[in-house]
């Protein structure tokens, strides 16, 4: 991330709630030189030096982390590049992300991992962690210089957006990982079964002539992977569950001892296959594919009771020629990190699905399994804050958005919530436009 | 109706009211001279992305005898194939101003997404394995001439139902007309949720006589490569429609070009119960039925609309 000053800050009267340090109340957060200095009594915090923000009404949360993002950079800037990306994710309330290594070349070697960390010393305003490929170029082959990679700052390994084929191949890496440690996240799909599958198998894509990818192509693999990884005592991240069953696989690996974690997406536990019948690309095509209502309501109990410890949007910025084809035509992705809280709040919190401090737990849940700090508000800690309006609704695309790319799943939808300033590694990452910092009296 | 997308979104008097107006152009096609001055001076492109020999003959021939200027595109030799992308040949077509734009496109959705970058009425000439309206819209009408009505007829739709448009349109279509569909195949050319659509489901032609109507999909050849049949020898002997397995009374029915020796045996082709070649003169007036529909009948009143007659419900609003 960018060098900067750290935020000398004063929010006034803010609600805090951190679920995990135990905090819940209104304070005053007092942020001195990028760090979290004090929570005083509302109205108490000395503000001398310091800028003063009314945040009276206003929800302080620790900064989301979101494990999975495309940043897209090398090769195609077109769609995305450190600056735009991580604006989008300081607009979402992210103080940290992890970018995928799926690039064009992919992030295979130690000058990859080094030129994009020096990247993003210069461009990222929020802390980035970057992901080596496992396999040489993802062939799913050859195993890269999983250590060398390590050395250049690699945060852990993944062939996201491929599976990884080759039993062999991983049963490797995972031996290896234990030279070079760093998590392997693992995109989960058998490419046999999901052949040349565009949506979920079911009811919908039977209608619509749509081949479709059966749930089991995604919970075989987990199943098969998590075998290897408890057989060598290793590390896995499992990534975007979308299927009951990959649930109920995550579940028995872990009641078996496996090192495993995993995520899903605000998409995945907010919309079904349903989404696919307007054949708009641009908001309903991505993979996994959305599931059934079944395979949904499984998601929000597995983030419910912990089998899923984290949300993780799986952003993934495409250019408008790439989503203006027919449907079977069109790039698999959609963009989420402007919108993962406001969605899972509107969509899942306001009805009272699930509790607003699970969520926010839920939503920084994405460090841990990758070896990192979680965000905190505890004083002592460094300054990463969302700071959030839960009462605004606003328009997804109507202001555009700072993201390099326009296909957000829930372009046009009104949501309830919206961040209006980020603190992340303890300088002021994002303030929305229109939210004015005015003084508090 | 503005375009013609999909069976899906069309209300049952839609349906009737282009099998009414085909009705109309059958007489009109006994007459010596068969072409009307409907469509003079508009202008009908046909763009298609799949090799069709019936689908497009038909409805190019329909535009003329409406009197339509034609434009006919194939994707070989277009500027498809130098790599122009769909949306960028909408707009350059869209410089001729055309009145109706006929699409055949591999892939689902197709037709769709020309409506919403196009003024043109959007007839849909299949898309990809999604929809062929159509063709169900010309079954129906073949079968309507036969059976009088549809209500409470038992159809089996036979075959490849995973790869095919057809089975998809008419199994909406039949059902809107009040007959009961069953569908049967191999589990593997079956697709999984089919029932959700409202049809049953049959493995084996065991209880092939409950139907009135038999409806033999095409089997294409390379389903064997892909593993969805072992053979086509053994596909054969388990569900082709033969004359031992037809029974007098029942209907005979395929969209075309029939495999002779693999779904159908060469004699239910050409026996009394077949009505394949009644299907293929359908076609024509059931096509200029559908420009007519879309490009005319909003323009004047219709010519035999009797006292308290429904007007056809747009498409969009319920029935």
């Amino acid at each position: 991330m960018r060098s900067g000053e750290g935020a000398d800050l004063v929010l006034r009267r803010a609600t805090v709630l951190d679920p995990v340090a135990g905090i819940e109340g209104a304070h005053d957060v007092r942020i001195r030189d990028g760090q979290i200095a004090e929570l005083a009594a509302p109205g108490t915090a000395d503000a001398a030096g310091a800028e003063e923000v009314d945040a009276e009404g206003l929800h302080a949360f620790p900064g989301f982390f979101d494990p999975h993002i495309h940043l897209r950079t090398p090769g195609h800037e077109h769609k995305e590049d450190i600056e735009t990306g991580t604006r989008a994710a300081a607009a979402g309330g992210y103080c940290g992300v992890i970018a995928m290594a799926n690039t064009d070349p992919p992030v295979s070697s130690k000058a990859d991992v080094e030129a994009l960390r020096e990247a993003a010393r210069e461009q990222a305003c929020v802390q980035v962690g970057f992901l080596a490929t496992v396999t040489r170029g993802m062939e799913g082959e050859e195993l890269t210089e999983m250590a060398a990679l390590r050395d250049a700052g690699a945060l852990g390994f993944s062939d996201d957006g491929l599976p990884i084929r080759s039993a062999r191949v991983l049963r490797r890496a995972l031996q290896y990982q234990h030279l070079c440690g760093g998590t392997i996240a693992l995109h989960e799909e058998d490419p046999e079964l999901s052949g040349d599958g565009v949506m979920h198998e079911g009811p919908v894509s039977a209608a619509l002539g749509l081949a479709g990818i059966p749930s089991v192509s995604e919970s075989t693999m987990i199943a098969r992977d998590a075998a290897l990884a408890g057989y060598e005592n290793g590390r896995i991240h499992v990534q975007h569950l979308s299927a009951t069953e990959s649930v109920d696989a995550v579940r028995a690996a872990k009641a078996a001892g496996v090192e495993i974690s995993c995520e899903a997406s605000p998409h995945h536990l907010c919309l079904t296959d349903e989404e696919v019948r307007s054949l708009d690309p641009r908001s309903a095509k991505m993979n996994p594919p959305l599931r059934s209502e079944s395979d949904r309501q499984a998601l929000i109990e597995g983030l419910r009771e912990g089998a899923i410890e984290c949300i993780a949007t799986d952003h993934a910025p495409h250019a408008p020629e790439e989503k203006e084809v027919p449907f079977e035509q069109a790039a698999m992705g959609v963009t989420g990190l402007e919108t993962a809280f406001a969605a899972v709040h509107t969509h899942l919190v306001l009805p009272g699905v699930l509790d607003l401090a699970l969520v926010v737990e839920r939503m920084a849940g994405g460090a841990a399994p990758f070896g990192l700090e979680r965000p905190s508000l505890a004083p002592g800690s460094e300054a990463n804050v969302a700071l959030c309006d839960l009462g605004a609704e606003w328009t997804v695309g109507e202001e555009g958005y700072e993201s390099r790319s326009d296909n957000s799943w829930c372009a046009g939808q009104t949501l309830t919530g919206r961040v209006l300033m980020t603190v992340a590694g303890g300088q002021v990452a994002y303030r929305l436009r229109s939210f004015s910092l005015g003084v508090a009296t | 109706m503005k375009h013609l997308l999909g069976i899906e979104q069309l209300s049952r008097e839609e349906i009737e009211a282009i099998l009414e107006r085909a009705e109309s152009f059958a007489e009109v096609g006994r007459r010596d001279i068969k072409k009307v001055p409907t469509l003079r001076g508009r202008t009908v492109v046909s763009l298609f992305y799949e090799a069709s020999t019936r689908t497009s003959s038909s409805f190019e021939l329909a535009a003329k005898r409406l009197s339509a200027d034609l434009i006919s595109i194939k994707s070989s030799g277009s500027s498809a194939d130098k790599g122009e992308s769909l949306k960028d040949t909408c707009a350059t077509l869209s410089a001729y101003d055309p009145a109706a734009i006929v699409i055949r496109h591999p892939y689902a959705g197709a037709a769709q997404m020309v409506a919403g970058w196009s003024e043109a009425a959007v007839v849909n000439a299949g898309d990809g394995k999604h929809e062929h309206p159509s063709q169900a819209l010309l079954d129906l009408f073949t079968l309507r001439r036969r059976l009088g009505s549809l209500e409470g007829k038992r159809i089996w739709i036979v075959g490849d139902v995973l790869h095919s448009r057809v089975a998809r349109s008419n199994l909406v279509a039949f059902q809107a007309m009040g007959a009961e569909v069953t569908v049967c195949g191999p589990p593997t050319l079956i697709p999984r949720g089919i029932e959700a659509l409202g049809c049953e489901v049959a493995h084996s032609l065991e209880k092939l006589e409950e139907a009135d109507v038999v409806y033999a999909l095409r089997m294409q050849k390379e389903r064997m490569q892909e593993s969805f049949v072992p053979s086509l020898r053994e596909y054969a002997a388990c569900f082709q429609i033969d004359t031992r397995r037809l029974g007098p009374r029942q209907l005979l029915m395929h969209p075309g070009p029939v495999n002779r020796g693999v779904e159908l045996s060469g004699e239910a082709v050409d026996s009394p119960q077949s009505l394949i070649s009644e299907q293929v003169a359908a076609g024509l007036v059931v096509r200029m039925a559908i420009l007519y529909e879309l490009l005319a009948a909003n323009e004047r009143p219709a010519p035999v609309e009797g006292e308290g007659a429904e007007r056809p419900t747009p498409i969009g609003q319920p029935a």
